[in-house]
């Protein structure tokens, strides 16, 4: 079927969002190199931003190729209610269980994103998208790994562990908030659409959290953190983007 | 003409492991040679964060000027998507001779337990641990081995 003026709009949205999350959420990561509780979670963490950038990079050059600027004009010259991140991945790492309970609800809804959009049908999404499930698989099987180790971890830990979900499952929620343009892309098979995401994504983490032993939020009763996609974010995510382009802001033209 | 410049790429080692050309390492995905001179060649990423990739489409393109290319194009694209299946038998021996664990043949099926089992490049004892899927390089996961007592590196398998 050919592309009406909507799905391309709908199209753009849709990487825009993934685009920034992965962005952002890499840069979040990048925050534990050398403060990591381990070595090895140090280094866990560090190849997760590198990934993470890798993969925004990849879809900023869609977006390019569909028109808009060129990726490092993209990623640095946007102030932050030009973003369309959701609100979970922009707040500060705070303390390792909330970045470990971040990590899992992120990926697995990135995995569950791209196992849908490796049938797009539009084809160079698709393509990136296969690449990408490969390679967050190692980013789930890490965040498994450690809720479940850390479920068994004792008192404290476990504790420290059920408060974390508890206060990051509406962020977490946020992540679905639906787009302009969600029937579009749905009759035009670009992308399932955000509901459906959602759900497969609490088919995934629900089960699995109660298999550790954690009690999960019903979603009913939960508020969704919203605006994120629109624009609309809390005042950790300015920050974040003035440290992230202070070279740049200084000298746009700097070359190294 | 393909032929020959797939002969130039062989001599093209990936820079962070020197034991193993690009082309054994399943990364180039096209070659073409539309007149004399003339050479098209499409590379595609081990992981898409991979920092080398900038510096094989240079190594790539100053190997093919110095052999008499006038007209180079290299290209990054994700037409196909690399996988470990895609490293050659060549290039699974030159991973072990940079004393790498190779990865393991797969059908899409990669967990723990295929991590774990990953015999030890040393001794090639099955009797080892993997201590973290993340190591100093996107590619590569960080292993002890039990019976000879060394730690080891693995490249892991990716689908």
């Amino acid at each position: 079927m050919e592309f009406t003026e909507k799905h391309v709009e709908g199209l753009k949205e849709l990487l825009y969002k993934m685009a920034d999350d992965l962005l952002i959420i890499g840069h979040r990561n990048s925050e534990w190199t050398g403060l990591g509780p381990m070595l090895e979670e140090d280094i866990a963490f560090s190849s997760m931003a590198q990934d993470k950038i890798g993969q925004s990079l990849a879809l900023f050059e869609l977006l390019h190729e569909l028109g808009e600027s060129d990726p490092d004009t993209v990623a640095f010259t946007r102030n932050d209610n030009q973003f369309h991140c959701s609100q979970l991945v922009e707040l500060p790492i705070g303390e390792y269980d909330f970045s470990m309970v971040r990590h899992f609800f992120f990926d697995h809804a990135e995995a569950i994103r791209f196992e849908m959009l490796a049938d797009s049908v539009f084809e160079p999404l698709a393509m990136v998208a296969r690449k990408f499930k490969g390679e967050i698989k190692y980013h789930t099987m890490h965040a498994d790994i450690f809720m479940q180790k850390l479920a068994a971890g004792g008192e404290e830990s476990f504790s420290r562990m059920q408060n974390a979900i508890n206060e990051t499952f509406g962020l977490a929620l946020g992540m679905f908030e639906p787009g302009k343009f969600e029937a579009e892309l749905i009759e035009a098979g670009i992308f399932g659409g955000e509901a459906e995401l959602q759900q497969r994504w609490l088919d995934k983490v629900v089960p699995l959290l109660e298999s550790f032993g954690y009690v999960v939020p019903k979603v009913e009763s939960t508020e969704p953190a919203f605006g994120g996609r629109h624009g609309v974010h809390t005042p950790h995510l300015q920050p974040l983007l003035d440290e992230m382009t202070e070279v740049f802001s200084i000298d746009p033209g700097a070359d190294w | 003409m393909p032929n020959s410049i797939k002969a130039l790429l062989e001599t093209v080692m990936d820079p962070e492991i020197p034991t193993i050309s690009i082309v054994d390492l399943g990364i180039v995905t096209g070659i073409a040679s539309p007149q004399p001179g003339h050479a098209i060649i499409e590379l595609t990423p081990t992981f898409s964060g991979c920092p080398a990739l900038r510096i094989m489409e240079q190594m790539v393109h100053d190997k093919l000027a110095e052999s008499g290319y006038t007209h180079i194009e290299v290209k990054t694209t994700f037409n196909k998507q690399w996988n470990t299946n895609m490293i050659t038998e060549k290039g699974l021996i030159a991973l072990k001779q940079h004393g790498l664990a190779p990865p393991p043949k797969h059908d899409g099926y990669i967990e723990l337990d295929v991590l774990s089992d990953t015999p030890c490049p040393y001794c090639n004892s099955r009797n080892t641990e993997m201590h973290t899927p993340f190591g100093p390089t996107l590619c590569r996961s960080m292993h002890y081995c039990k019976n000879c007592l060394n730690a080891f590196e693995a490249f892991k398998p990716v689908s």
